[in-house]
């Protein structure tokens, strides 16, 4: 598995997630002014203050010649991972559904807290049966100012109705006011996830959990034929 | 070149803490009877090309699923 | 003659300082000379009060790379690396404009250590406030906090430790003091000095603008009193985004061995930093400022001279690499621009194109500021006041709760939240989840631990003792993770040096730092001092505050401070002879007074020594430092973490010939609390006292015994929370 790892100017988590993903196979940085993901399996678009989140976090990112490569990576079916500030690159790219705003509490947080996956590998996302909910609970830390996921009612329900919401915050753990307690979504083809938590700082026994893994290896496997 | 100001608000219905936490801190600061406050951005820019003020505005200085916008001509056009 | 003396006097020169500029000029010093002699002959940048008391101070040691007079401070890490580090306060900026002050703050503290070549890895903040009863003290806090955030979150350093207090003394003069860790390779490390005729002076970083202008002899080397509302316009304005683009220009730039110096822009801006660089190297500098690229283009040489613009960094290359450095930058999207060349003609001249408009030897105006000597005097008595906030009625058990809910003691939950403390992948103990913070350094296959500590009330009480105390405080806490300290820096807080009374402070303190850190063999490598911490109502507590870093070979075996598990027994270790005298208890009973009890540093240095060595063998489930609130608090803190309760009899120190309210509450050094196997902790010298177990907190001290609920003690240690964000 390959996987590339976007830099933007203000990317803050670019290097952790390399270092994550150098656990599950080989790993590069993909400057923002890349438009070249030859011999890219996966992609991730990483956390941190791209641009400084000036205007609003990810609307500039989302115009660098990286993401437009990104786009019609995705577009062609391959898995990309939008972690943190990435996941608000993707809405902002119209990659995903939803936005991203601040924190019911106004505040940055940061703490450790649980998710339960939504099971991501079944692809027959259109019908509810094929869509299962898997209670594992997921220990990953989650650190943001501007995570609270919101979109039009009609939106949400379209999202849990196909399938895709891919994790929820566990029953009292939601951090920033999340509508239906929702912390990352995924396109309807299934090959694009996005998520507040960050996966990349739970994959190391010294420093957290290691449910993180599970995170890059579902993207790994969400990749959609083209 | 056209001088103009762009107004951001968050779309109504959509919980604004900002907002919320302006309200809640005024009665303490010894001003009663504010209500409904709600914080956005503004953008003051000058362009060559006016008529593609409402596209900037769409694309890039405003989020159109949350946000709200009104583009204001300072000077004197409409 | 009249106009012109009133003019320096303005800048806060006294007369015989102007006098004596003029006899170094040979004549008098035009406005821009005037304005760049009035900042570095500040307090603020000249240390012109305690640069003769600094000299006390131990700095070497066969693990330091680089000791005071450096950007930063730096340690041998091993493999080749260096951990730099450097403590730096931002006090009156913060009072004015809390979120911007405390945010530069720590960007200033950031470059100082990227400017040798380290690259950031951590932050800790020492932050105090007035009581948390006051509207000002929350709204200073809130934005504080907020600041830090703001600028360590955005920049992507975590932020892994710090403290915040709340005393009446820091009213209206707030301490925000920022800590900066950072690691580089030895060999790609750069000192600030500048070098080699010819060579080019690069600017890098933000435009310049009117930020801080004045900023560093306005606010810093005066009081502040009324009317500082009109100081806002001077503020500095922080952008991270900009300071972690010019970061990793200068990490780049050093890496490809394309700067011969580097030098961050602080206090005094391009005056400083040309200055210092010039000085170091013992060179001339000639500065071209229309080269320098503006913000508001109507600046006048002064301005841009003194402007404290934020995230500017000033580099010294050779002539064949400027293109390249300017390539560097471009491709960082930082700005630069080559504006000027290091002479051998020892002035700083400053030209503008071809006009020359200020010239003075690099001398006089970096070294020739005279240094002056104290007047202390010491005071009678307590001279800081007395209220008391606990019912004289209240029962151990209330008391205990009291004391967690302090807000100086509580947990800072609430803050820390507010700071990613886990970007880079190094932490491996995160804020409050053991007595240090913990980095893994894979680069040399080792760890360090990092801690900063100070309590400025205990120094009040006795100058010399309490600041022994912080410096024992550190030790003991790094020993709990099983570090041995490296190195030390400090920030020294107080008031106004000219007063004999915090003369007396300032130059008893120093003397303990001293006398401490030369009994555990360990160097001060920085720091930095901040004068004039006075308010209309008097000087602040005295507070220098400690920084220290250590290493320890094996991370997954740094202790934490909460209890592991039921059964597991506990014990005191060390010399800990407690007594109420500068404790929390005194001050919530309102029954504050001088007097200190000497600390044993050796008989602390031993405990430290072995409790690090049975923490590095695995042998302990818990080692936590007894410090605020005393021996029942750090028994209810370790009981919160762990969710576990205990069961304990301090019988063994009323037998040292303590009384039982001493052995609950009383405060002082080198008292260590273990829990683990029975025989482990008795083989290395620990008294059993208790037990680890059930859902409740379960004390005995003599006559008195109590218990409390570990749910209802946490709910009390969590009660900052509504405190801080209290509206009204």
């Amino acid at each position: 598995m390959r996987w590339g790892v976007l830099q933007f100017p203000g990317s803050c988590d670019e290097r952790d997630a390399l270092q994550a993903c150098s656990l599950l196979g080989e790993a590069r940085l993909v400057w923002h002014e890349e438009r070249d993901l030859v011999g890219i399996d996966a992609v991730v678009v990483p956390g941190g203050f791209s641009y400084g989140d000036y205007l609003r976090a990810g609307a500039i990112a989302r115009f660098s010649p990286a993401m437009e490569a990104v786009a019609e990576f995705a577009e062609a079916g391959g898995p990309v991972l939008g972690i943190c500030n990435g996941f608000q690159v993707l809405c902002e790219a119209g990659l995903l559904r939803g936005a991203l705003l601040l924190n019911e509490s106004t505040r940055f947080t940061c703490r450790q807290l649980e998710l339960t996956a939504v099971d991501a590998t079944s692809v027959e996302l259109s019908t509810p049966e094929g869509a299962k909910v898997d209670n594992r609970l997921l220990s990953i830390p989650a650190k943001h100012g501007e995570g609270r996921f919101w979109a039009p009612d009609g939106v949400l329900d379209a999202l849990e109705e196909n399938g895709q919401v891919a994790y929820r915050y566990a029953p009292g753990q939601n951090p920033n006011g999340s509508a239906r307690d929702i912390a990352g979504v995924r396109n309807e083809a299934g090959n694009v996830v996005g998520l507040m938590p960050h996966p990349e700082h739970a994959v190391d026994p010294l420093t957290g959990s290691t449910d993180g893994l599970k995170v890059f290896e579902a993207v790994a496997a969400a990749g959609v034929p083209a | 070149m056209a001088k103009a100001r762009v107004l951001i608000r968050p779309k109504e219905g959509i919980l604004d803490p900002q907002g919320k936490a302006v309200e809640r801190a005024l009665p303490a600061l010894g001003f009663e009877g504010i209500e409904h406050v709600r914080v956005g951005r503004m953008v003051e820019l000058e362009a060559e090309d006016p008529d593609r003020l409402a596209e900037l505005c769409e694309k890039l200085l405003a989020n159109p699923l949350i946000e709200d916008y009104e583009i204001e001509r300072l000077d004197g056009a409409a | 003659m009249t106009v012109e003396v009133a003019k320096h006097r303005e800048l806060g020169l006294t007369d015989s300082e102007f006098e004596l500029i003029v006899e170094k000029l040979g004549r008098e010093p035009n406005d821009v000379e005037l304005a760049m002699f009035s900042l570095l002959w500040s307090e603020h940048c000249a240390y012109k009060h305690s640069r003769k008391l600094l000299r006390r101070l131990p700095t070497e040691g066969e693990r330091v790379v680089m000791g005071p007079g450096e950007n930063a401070g730096a340690v041998d890490i091993g493999n080749g690396y260096a951990i730099a580090f450097k403590v730096e306060s931002h006090n009156h900026p913060s009072a004015v404009e809390p979120f911007q002050g405390a945010a530069t703050g720590v960007g200033g503290i950031l470059r100082d250590v990227f400017a040798l070549g380290a690259r950031p890895i951590a932050i800790l903040d020492s932050l105090r406030f007035g009581e948390l009863d006051s509207v000002r003290s929350r709204h200073l806090l809130d934005g504080a906090v907020r600041g830090i955030g703001h600028y360590g979150n955005s920049i992507g350093v975590a932020t892994v430790g710090g403290e915040i207090y709340f005393e009446a003394p820091y009213e209206h003069n707030c301490l925000v003091n920022a800590m900066c860790v950072g690691i580089a390779k030895q060999d790609d490390m750069v000192r600030a000095a500048a070098a080699g005729v010819g060579n080019a002076v690069v600017l890098m970083g933000a435009t310049t603008g009117r930020d801080g202008i004045g900023g560093a002899s306005v606010l810093a080397s005066a009081e502040l009193g009324d009317g500082d509302e009109a100081k806002r316009p001077t503020v500095q304005i922080g952008d991270p985004f900009e300071e972690s683009k010019v970061l990793e220009c200068c990490l780049e730039l050093l890496e490809k061995g394309l700067l011969v110096s580097l030098q961050d822009l602080g206090a005094a801006g391009l005056t400083s930093s040309a200055g210092e660089m010039a000085s170091a190297g013992g060179v001339g500098i000639d500065l071209d400022l229309a080269r320098v690229p503006l913000r508001e283009a109507d600046m006048e040489p002064f301005e841009i001279m003194v402007s404290e613009s934020q995230e500017r960094m000033l580099g010294v290359v050779e002539p064949a690499n400027v293109a390249e450095v300017l390539a560097v930058c471009e491709k960082w999207q930082t700005g630069s621009a080559e504006i000027g060349v290091v002479t051998d003609s020892g002035q700083v001249r400053v030209l503008h194109g071809e006009e020359v408009v200020g010239e003075m030897p690099v001398e006089a105006l970096v070294d020739g500021c005279p240094l002056y000597d104290l007047s202390p005097a010491e005071p009678e008595g307590w001279i800081y006041g007395n209220r008391a906030t606990l019912d004289p009625g209240a029962s151990s058990g209330e008391t205990l709760l009291a004391l967690l809910a302090s807000p100086s003691l509580a947990s800072k939950r609430w803050a820390f939240e507010q700071y990613d403390s886990v970007v880079g992948s190094r932490t491996v103990r995160r804020p409050e989840a053991a007595d240090a913070a913990v980095l893994q350094i894979p680069e040399a296959g080792n760890a360090i631990a990092v801690s900063i500590d100070g309590n400025g009330r205990r120094v009040a009480c006795d100058p010399y003792a309490g600041t022994i105390e912080a410096v024992l405080e550190c030790a003991q806490n790094l020993a709990c993770v099983g570090a041995e300290p490296l190195g030390l820096t400090n920030c020294l807080n107080f008031g106004n040096p000219e007063k004999p009374m915090p003369a007396w402070q300032l130059d008893r303190s120093v003397s303990g730092l001293a006398d401490a850190c030369d009994a555990l063999g360990v160097p001060v490598v920085g720091g930095n001092v901040s004068l004039y911490n006075e308010g209309p109502e008097g000087p602040i507590y005295p507070t220098p505050v400690v920084g220290m870093v250590g290493e320890l070979p094996d991370a997954r075996q740094a202790c934490g401070s909460a209890f592991a598990r039921a059964g597991d027994t506990i014990a005191l270790l060390g010399p800990f002879s407690p007594s109420l005298a500068g404790s929390e208890l005194a001050k919530l009973r309102g029954e504050l007074d001088t007097g200190l009890p000497q600390p044993d540093v050796d008989a602390v240095a031993g405990a430290c020594a072995a409790v690090r060595d049975a923490v590095r063998a695995g042998r302990l489930s818990s080692a936590h430092d007894i410090s605020d609130g005393g021996l029942a608090c750090a028994l209810a803190e370790s009981a919160i973490a762990s969710g576990i309760g205990c069961r304990v009899d301090l019988q063994p120190l009323r037998e040292r010939g303590c009384s039982p309210e001493d052995a609950l509450f009383g405060e002082g050094a080198g008292g260590f609390l273990l829990s683990g196997d029975r025989e482990a902790l008795e083989s290395l010298g620990a008294t059993p006292i208790g037990n680890v177990g059930g859902t409740t907190v379960e004390l005995a001290a003599g006559d008195r015994s109590f218990t409390v609920g570990v749910g209802t003690a946490e709910s009390a240690w969590l009660s900052l929370r509504q405190r801080a964000e209290a509206v009204a």
